[in-house]
């Protein structure tokens, strides 16, 4: 697993609010059994025309916005249903940072378990990213965000920053106790 | 202590805490063909087992066909191929799987109930995000990633952080014709798509009570869209009624002993909720949503407001309609009923008490699909199904169908759809798609006057 500590992009940004799993990554596209070959279905419904032809003014179809690794978005970004290939697409397109104001509990935790970082920023942060529009670093360890003469501190649950530094597999992590799950499962549930 | 009922079970199946999170331990995991493919894929690389077979059940519903023809042969290879893997991942890991062919076959949320396998006081979990659905019975569940899925099969557990507690209090008497759909989404209209985004959200007070459990499902079940992963009831004398006798729910004395072990399972004071939202609900009146997000919704007589961001505008310009128009305005093409939302006997009860000897206005199609195989049988025996028949609606076999249009059952682009399921996004039941969420009552209503209306 690739652990996550220092992001520098620039940012490709689709300001939105509730930005749902099925903009982020539409049904017809779910039927792999896969974990990869997600990318070109991300923001589908926004990205391509009827004819399946892309729309060139959509932020992810711009020659510019290529390689981009940081997203900004608005409030409640992946709501909707739990489909982890939301996450896995955002990877696969090689967005490895999204910077929003809120996230959806279930996307939250399916970015972070990709070893992914779904930052929370305000609203007056973001935009002030996006009028700066020059390369921003994301600093884990320290929990930052710059970019030009900006400088913001980010919160993330401390549990969850060490995970992405050491990129930790969660199994081998739950193992770890694996003799008291099993004294529960005697007292509990057998 | 004094807890709430949340934290009470929560609290029993924490195994370990570690900073802000805790290692809880599951009872009860459900799968289907979508969101499981990639987390045996995961147990196979590595060469794990997955720990409890037993406390693990499958059943395939997003993809499945709805027309009974159509399951010989399914045309999506796509599909087929999620199917099929399922049906092999199951017998390679030792998981029940109610395939298409079984009588206990259903969507997820509707066989959990249905076969005593959610029961009060247990952790459930599931890779789709309406897994709310079973806390309606006191229970915790909620709905996980692929990458979770993994985690449950290989260890039964699953680092979580622990969730702040909102207790929802609905009073006064439910009017004629407004259920509980209505309720969850009047709440979601008032307080937005996000009011539960961080909280496990308990439902209560005497409109609650006086539910039955199947609307208390359909209630539970809409948690998400309002932000909330966990929505649940307190398990009472309905709840033990509603469970007993079922396929998996405990027999005579173990039942006596399950029932013991449930009787403390209430929130000990308001005062324990972090935070308290109040709807009375005695002049409540139908609702229906008319945007792409479910918090775009209005009374019934209300007319549509005013654009007041981007977001708004995008959603008048996706559905074709105007601030200002009501409900009977939407040009109604197709009725949907069914779903993991209301695709319940009762729910096709009160749709058939309202068609019967009547048919449906010309301008609709309206298909009707049973959410298991289980309320499908029970449709057909108390011949509500030849009431829809009769008045014009097709019927089908059980599955998500029309709720999210994975499977075949498109509504045509442009259409709007007066649908009993639980999303309006764009695209959700088909590409241009335009979903209007109701109960079934006013879904059926609607299929008879051609219109959403109530006269
Ligand atoms: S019926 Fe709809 S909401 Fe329910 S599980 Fe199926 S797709 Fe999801």
């Amino acid at each position: 697993m690739n652990k996550l500590n220092i992001v520098q992009s620039k940012a490709t940004v689709i300001f939105k609010d509730n930005i749902d799993t099925d903009i982020l990554i539409p049904k017809n596209y779910l039927k792999s059994t896969k974990r990869t070959g997600f990318a070109d279905a991300l923001f589908a419904p926004w990205r391509y025309d009827e004819a399946g032809d892309p729309i060139p003014e959509f932020p992810l179809n711009q020659p510019e916005n290529q390689n981009h690794k940081i997203l900004i978005a608005g409030e409640n970004f992946g709501c909707g249903s739990s489909r982890e290939h939301a996450a896995w697409a955002l990877q696969d397109f090689g967005i490895e940072v999204v910077i929003a104001g809120s996230y959806s509990p279930i996307f939250y935790m399916n970015y972070l378990n990709n070893l992914k970082l779904p930052l929370k920023l305000g609203r007056m942060e973001r935009e002030a990213l996006i009028e700066e529009d020059s390369m921003i670093t994301v600093n884990l360890t320290e929990q930052t965000v710059t970019a030009g003469t900006l400088k913001f501190d980010f919160e993330i649950e401390s549990v969850y920053r060490e995970k992405l530094l050491k990129g930790q597999d969660g199994i081998e992590e739950i193992l770890e106790y694996l003799d008291l799950i099993e004294k529960h499962e005697r007292e509990y549930a057998k | 202590m004094q807890k709430t009922l949340f934290d009470k079970i929560w609290d029993q199946h924490v195994i370990v805490s570690k900073d802000d999170k805790d290692l809880l331990y599951i009872d009860l995991h459900l799968i289907h063909e979508v969101t499981s493919p990639q987390a045996f894929e995961g147990l196979r690389l590595k060469n794990r087992k997955l720990r409890r077979p037993d406390r693990t059940f499958a059943t395939m519903d997003h993809n499945t066909p709805t027309v009974l023809e159509h399951r010989d042969f399914i045309e999506d290879p796509l599909s087929a191929e999620q199917l099929k893997s399922l049906a092999d991942n199951c017998a390679e890991f030792g998981v029940t799987l109610f395939d298409m062919e079984s009588e206990y076959n259903g969507i997820v949320h509707m066989i959990g109930p249905e076969l005593g396998l959610s029961l009060p006081g247990k952790t459930i979990v599931c890779g789709d995000s309406h897994t709310a659905t079973h806390g309606a019975l006191g229970a915790i569940a909620f709905g996980i990633g692929t990458s979770e899925v993994e985690d449950v099969f290989a260890t039964q557990c699953m680092w979580q952080t622990k969730p702040k507690n909102m207790g929802v209090k609905i009073t006064g008497v439910l009017p004629d014709n407004v259920f509980a759909k209505d309720i969850i989404l009047k709440l979601i209209a008032e307080n937005g798509v996000s009011f539960g985004t961080g909280y496990a959200i308990e439902y209560y007070g005497d409109t609650i009570e006086n539910l039955s459990v199947e609307e208390r499902l359909s209630l539970c079940n809409m948690s998400i869209e309002g932000g909330a992963k966990f929505g649940l009831v307190k398990p009472d004398q309905k709840t033990l009624d509603y469970i007993a006798d079922r396929k998996y729910t405990p027999k005579g004395e173990e039942f006596e002993n399950f029932k013991e072990s449930i009787k403390d399972l209430v929130t000990d004071d308001e005062s324990l909720f972090d935070k308290i939202i109040k709807l009375d609900v005695t002049d409540l009146k139908p609702q229906v949503s008319y945007g792409t997000n479910p918090a775009m919704t209005v009374d019934i007589d209300q007319p549509f407001p005013e654009i007041k961001s981007v977001e708004d505008q995008t959603a008048y310009d996706y559905m074709d309609l105007k601030p200002g128009m009501k409900a009977e305005e939407i040009p109604i093409e197709f009725v949907f009923i069914g779903s993991c939302t209301n695709g319940r006997i009762n729910d096709l009860r009160i749709a058939a008490e309202v068609m019967r000897d009547k048919k449906i206005a010309e301008n609709i199609s309206c298909v009707v699909v049973p959410g298991s195989m289980q309320v499908l049988q029970k449709a057909k025996e108390e011949g509500l199904l030849e009431i829809f028949e009769q008045a014009g609606c097709e019927t089908r076999m059980p599955g998500c169908s029309y709720c999210l249009a994975m499977n075949e059952d498109r509504v045509t682009a442009g259409s709007h759809c007066a649908s009993t399921s639980n999303r309006n996004f764009e695209g959700r039941q088909g590409e241009r798609s335009r979903t209007h969420l109701m109960s079934p009552y006013l879904a059926a209503k609607t299929a008879i006057e051609g219109r959403i209306s109530l006269e």
